[in-house]
């Protein structure tokens, strides 16, 4: 039972979840202040306790840097060498975050493993005294509890957390490629047990706050306040730290006991570890899985399973010694430079770097009730955008009205969502089949289907009945904007919005813009999708923009590679092993055998022989037999209701071996399919910077990784050059070039990183 | 004072009716002015003038008690025949009935209609039912009002009722399919099948809720986060509670609660007052532990209002109506308000939002009214309100006003008690507090009174009493 807990909870556990969650915390905090005397932390004294506040200056959130700790180290030394005090609360005056990690730029500043393996160690020291602490310490939690946070919180004698959406405790460090390096790896499987504790640092998911006191994580929990004599935010924190102080009282005076009442789960569960076997049992079960969903690309889960075997097995000295060092090896790793750099970027494509726009985005206008029309509505109503669906049959529009439902819905079971919130929510949706109401409209996107002259239509359409103001956004995956904006009365609001199915899951949004789209519209663009979570890039317009225009020529070389008589679940593991979250060939079948092929076409058309490789009568001759991939129930695999293992779907092989094409043994091993793949991907990428479609890199390699799924173990293309190295890439590329041709040859900025070694991407 | 001898002179009283109003002895012990005001009255002209003659109500009994095996329509049945031997009106002069109700049985989803045929008023006299929560019966007097004020009718008996010792316990939503589609089956084949499909799980029984639809909280669990955002302490919530149970107790020794009329329970002994007020000491309540929020909360039970039963009902008439019959009425119904708010952060607030509105309306200012009469439902609630009342910040933040309306003199405040301490029946307190605060001005000769109330859904009321000139 506990094994299958464990491993059931691993199961989550992808690298497509990789880095939804920050634990690690840019900022940009100059450290020139050392003149002034705690800046980042404070105490006051109520009665016989103390009240320590956290509140980093200048910053939204709390992170433990140097500063931070030794202005911590001096407060507590205070603490404990007074006697007036006995007892203390560590309280963070932030709204929104008790501690949000620590702080990513020390990390990185460090240049050995030995460095951070200080860093590791300091903490580790400073936590241990903290929880050998005669005075009880109470940790009053107000928001995020990340990362160093959660460690420091879980060194304190007692937790209270406010039931707050926005209190969330976690272990990320592993989505950042790193562990928890301050002793968590040794407190957390003694608090909340082996299983649990495996779960929070290997899948890094946040615990909200009322499913962290079922799990023994916190203590006691405060219910955030409504007004009254103060805004709410600020009264709750005063509300938090009038109840830990009594709990700190009570604990000082042995009233109140800290150790908490096991249920009978947790005391079999805590039986059941006692058992050496079972305890090897879980570890290898937990270590399988974990070797089998990272494919040995990711060090830092096993590390983590190894260090936390390591404190239980031979005792917390060995333990404690092994995470500091194991901490310090894995921030040296080329994965975790990697995961933090996809983290920054993160941060900043989820900013609106074009400003406020003129006037908000209230009313949405939603143009075909499609997967993606529906995706689209289901991620604006539950941030209170009122939104229009609009389609043509009340059949189309029904489907599309019972898909938001469902996704609302399933928040419900997941309680994340009450029903009334789901009602409310709901009801912000209004669907229909004309355009009553457009006259209100700040924003239209259209999602109907991917034909220029539709496009034109609904346009026109759209125009006549909307006001001046009113944004005209297309979804479209390869239909350059300018030429769908060629009809428009009004170029200056058309704006390219591209979103990723299923888009309640896909975290990208690109979006487009044409040299007559104006800068207030981008705005009024990017405001919409960042209220709607989305992480956004900004890209130039031009046929597949950034993300399509990469994926296509990988596509292509997938066709070519299929038609040398590699098989799709071949060409499927080779992909995922290398990183990639969907294998190649499932990827085909999941965007839709259709549209790869429109897309193929009409940018083989612009680009020539750069989008060469397979051949489209693959594509057209699974078309004309109806295998139009998943959605069609057949593709290169059949699909079935229900069905978890998908049989591969045998008609295609004779497509296949009628467009049989000879394949060439010195660039066909395992390793060369998977660099042709890869270096036509990057190649493309590059390009596109070199053009000026992208305007960084940054925004490639955060369009790359969430938008197409490129191995997030590597970063993404830019980052993917820079640590594997241009030179190298250069190399493969011109191998491959010799063999099949032009599609190979390097693009110009490329070739420039490769010939000199300082250019890098990132500086 | 005049205790016992006060209880028999207005039991007398009500045997000589109409025309009964013989005015109480204007020597209210312990209220402060009693200066008899001249104001102007609150009339408004094109307006027809609505009076309340009198109003009753059986004893607010803890649920559980003596009460516990009647049905709702027998308590309510027994507040309107109350009303009729207390004001003798004419059964077919009545030309309407309205009740209100929260927890309703299902048998009598119309109760004003079941309790009156058994009350025996004519047959040919409609009835309805409405619910607002706690200010049911609130919503009962207002409909009455305009039913008047628009010329519909003239005599209207308004009430409300609640038993809160039997409530509908429903089977599973799954066990009541069952038993539907079952009733539908034809076959002997049909009925085994959806038989077999039977779980021991279908029989666990379905509650009524005790939480907010909306927000899924219990109403103590809110009252106790406002009192934390308002920053009352438990032992102000105590010494409120206390307050309440030893004004009540006062006004019941002293026979002021003279709405309340015996019930002969069948089969048991007569009822003859109110039994949940309990004056305890300080020390005693802060023994108990907290009811909601564990274990660090102020919310206990003895600092919020119990379940309880009871049922009360008012007489309302156009004026013109009551004089021709020979009534001098109580007191005039005027200016009311409803208000609602966030169900979740204001769910108790009702009464801070509704009493500034309801004064505009009438064109008064907090130092007019001679008698408030708030609906408790917690200290906590009660103590929050004003605060809330009495806070530039939160009505310039919250309330969209320019400035704080105050808050009420606790000397003119709830003096006789208040739903703490005299119970609290959800459906019947509205008629109790507008027969408190026109009893209260009788007897204390001020000329404004105010009842505000909140409710479950985030609602409020608040209505202005002016005292019919002696």
């Amino acid at each position: 039972m506990v094994a299958s807990r464990a491993v059931g909870s691993l199961s989550r556990f992808t690298a497509s979840r990789m880095l939804r969650c920050p634990g690690y915390i840019c900022r940009n905090f100059t450290r020139s202040s050392a003149l002034l005397t705690r800046t980042h932390i404070n105490y006051g004294v109520k009665g016989d306790v103390a009240v320590i506040r956290i509140n980093s200056p200048n910053s939204k959130v709390n992170t433990l840097g140097q500063e931070v700790h030794s202005e911590f180290i001096e407060v507590m030394n205070e603490v404990w060498s007074s006697n007036q005090i006995r007892s203390a609360v560590l309280i963070s005056s932030k709204p929104g975050c008790f501690i949000a990690g620590a702080d990513l730029n020390m990390l990185t500043a460090c240049t050995t493993p030995q460095e951070v393996t200080q860093i590791s160690q300091e903490a580790q020291r400073m936590f241990e005294k903290v929880e050998k602490s005669t005075k009880p310490i109470v940790a009053a939690i107000n928001g995020s509890c990340l990362g160093g946070g959660l460690e420091l919180a879980i060194s304190c004698q007692y937790r209270i957390a406010t039931k707050d959406k926005k209190t969330v405790l976690g272990s990320p460090e592993v989505l950042l490629g790193i562990l928890p390096g301050a002793g968590g790896t040794q407190r957390l499987p003694k608090m909340v047990g082996v299983p649990a504790a495996f779960d929070m640092m290997l899948t890094g998911r946040g615990i909200r706050a009322d499913r962290a006191k079922k799990m023994g994580l916190v203590d006691q929990l405060v219910e955030p306040l409504g007004p009254g004599i103060k805004p709410p935010e600020e009264r709750t924190i005063e509300y938090l730290e009038e109840v830990a102080i009594t709990f700190a009282k009570g604990l000082a005076d042995k009233k109140i006991s800290p150790k908490r009442d096991k249920g009978l789960v947790e005391k079999l569960t805590s039986y059941a570890m006692s058992i050496p076997f079972v305890r090897q049992q879980i570890y290898k079960k937990v270590e399988e899985r974990v070797r089998k969903q990272t494919k040995g690309l990711y060090p830092a889960p096993l590390k983590i399973i190894d260090v936390v075997k390591t404190g239980i097995e031979q005792g917390s000295d060995a333990g404690y010694l092994s995470e500091s060092q194991k901490f310090g090896e894995l921030a040296m790793t080329k994965e975790s430079k990697a995961l933090m750099g996809l983290y920054r970027g993160q941060t900043l494509c989820k900013k609106n770097k074009f400003g406020a726009p003129q006037k908000e985005v209230k009313q949405l206008a939603i143009l075909g009730a499609g997967l993606m029309g529906a995706g689209i509505a289901q991620v604006s109503v539950d941030k209170g955008l009122q939104t229009i669906l609009k389609d043509a049959t009340l059949a189309a529009l029904g489907r599309g009205q019972q898909q938001v439902f469902r996704g609302l819905n399933d928040k419900v079971k997941k309680k994340a969502l009450t029903s009334f919130e789901r009602d409310a929510f709901f009801s912000n949706l209004t669907g229909q089949l004309d355009y009553q109401g457009f006259e209100k409209a700040d924003m239209v996107i259209e999602a109907v289907f991917e034909d220029l002259s539709l496009k034109h239509k609904v346009l026109k359409e759209v125009e006549a009945v909307i006001p001046d103001h009113c944004v005209f956004a297309s979804n479209t995956s390869a239909l350059p904007i300018n030429e769908i904006a060629a009809v428009s009365k009004r170029p200056e609001k058309v704006i390219g919005m591209h979103y990723f199915s299923p888009v309640d899951k896909m975290q990208l949004l690109e979006i487009i813009t044409t040299q007559k789209t104006s800068k207030d519209t981008t705005a009024s663009a990017v405001e919409v999708g960042l209220k709607q979570g989305k992480v956004i890039i900004v890209v130039k317009d031009g046929p597949g923009f950034y993300t399509t225009r990469c994926l296509a020529p990988m596509m292509s070389e997938v066709i070519r590679i299929l038609q040398e008589g590699v098989g799709p679940k071949k060409l499927d593991s080779l992909t995922t092993s290398f990183g990639f979250p969907v294998g190649a060939a499932t990827l085909v079948d999941e965007v839709g055998v259709d549209v790869a092929k429109h897309v193929a076409e009409n940018l083989g058309k612009v680009f020539g022989e750069r989008f060469a490789g397979g051949s489209l009568e693959v594509l057209k001759q699974m078309i004309a037999k109806g295998f139009l991939g998943r959605k069609s129930g057949k593709g290169f695999y059949i699909y079935q209701e229900g069905v978890k293992n998908k049989n591969l779907n045998s008609d295609i092989d004779s497509i296949l071996a009628s467009l049989k094409m000879p394949s060439q043994p010195d660039v066909s091993s395992d390793e060369d399919i998977q660099y042709r793949l890869v270096t036509r991907f990057v190649n493309e990428a590059v390009l596109c910077l070199q053009e000026g479609v992208l305007a960084s890199p940054t925004e490639g390699d955060i369009g790359a990784v969430f938008g197409l799924g490129f191995p997030p173990s590597l970063g993404g293309p830019f980052r993917f050059v820079d640590l594997y190295g241009a030179q190298k890439i250069v190399d493969r590329l011109r191998k491959y070039e010799a063999a099949y041709g032009k599609q190979f040859t390097p693009c110009q900025l490329l070739v420039d990183h490769a010939s000199s070694p300082n250019k890098k991407f990132y500086q | 004072m005049d205790g016992p001898q006060g209880r028999m002179e207005r039991e007398g009283e009500s045997h000589s009716m109409p025309g009964f109003a013989k005015p109480l002895l204007p020597t209210a012990p312990g209220v402060g002015t009693v200066q008899a005001k001249s104001k102007r009255t609150l009339a408004k002209p094109n307006l027809r003038n609505i009076v309340v003659v009198d109003g009753v109500r059986t004893p607010f009994l803890l649920s559980g008690t003596s009460y516990k095996d009647l049905m709702p329509h027998d308590l309510a049945r027994a507040a309107l025949s109350g009303l009729l031997h207390r004001t003798s009106v004419p059964k077919d002069v009545v030309d309407y009935i309205i009740f209100g109700t929260v927890i309703q049985e299902v048998k009598t989803s119309n109760v004003a209609r079941e309790a009156a045929l058994g009350a025996g008023f004519s047959d040919r006299t409609p009835a309805h039912t409405v619910t607002m929560a706690c200010i049911s019966s609130n919503q009962a007097m207002t409909t009455a009002v305009n039913l008047i004020a628009s010329g519909q009718c003239d005599v209207v008996v308004a009430g409300g009722v609640e038993l809160m010792s039997d409530v509908p316990i429903r089977h599973s939503r799954k066990m009541r399919k069952m038993m539907l589609d079952l009733n539908k089956a034809k076959t002997l084949g049909q009925r085994l099948s959806l038989i077999s499909k039977f779980r021991l799980n279908f029989l666990s029984p379905e509650l009524p809720a005790v939480a907010e639809f909306s927000t899924n909280e219990t109403m103590g669990h809110s009252a106790d986060r406002l009192a934390a955002a308002f920053a009352i302490s438990r032992l102000e919530q105590d010494e409120y509670a206390l307050r309440s149970h030893s004004l009540a107790k006062k006004a019941q020794d002293e026979g002021l609660l003279s709405d309340v009329v015996p019930f002969k329970v069948p089969g048991k002994d007569t009822v003859t007052q109110d039994n949940g007020i309990r004056p305890s000491s300080l020390e005693q309540m802060a023994k108990l532990k907290p009811a909601f929020i564990k274990p660090y909360g102020t919310v206990t039970a003895a600092n919020s209002s119990f379940l309880t039963d009871g049922a009360s009902a008012v007489l309302i008439l156009a004026e013109e109506k009551a004089l021709a019959m020979g009534y001098k009425p109580k007191a005039y119904l005027r200016d009311f308000v409803y208000v609602s708010q966030d169900p979740k952060d204001q769910l108790l607030l009702g009464p801070t939002y509704a009493t500034p509105k309801v004064l505009e309306k009438a064109g008064l200012t907090m130092n007019d009214i001679d008698a408030f009469e708030f609906h408790e439902a917690f200290s906590g609630q009660i103590l929050a309100n004003l605060k809330a009342m009495d806070s530039d910040w939160f009505a310039q933040n919250y309330m969209g006003r320019k400035a704080k309306v105050g808050s009420p003199p606790l000397e003119k405040f709830n003096i006789w008690g208040g739903s703490l301490s005299l119970g609290h029946p959800f459906g019947a307190t509205g008629c109790r507090l507008v027969m408190a605060t026109a009893n209260r001005l009788q007897k204390e000769g001020g000329q404004y009174g105010l009842v505000a109330a909140c409710a479950a859904g985030g609602q409020g009321h608040a209505m202005i009493v002016e005292a019919y000139p002696k």
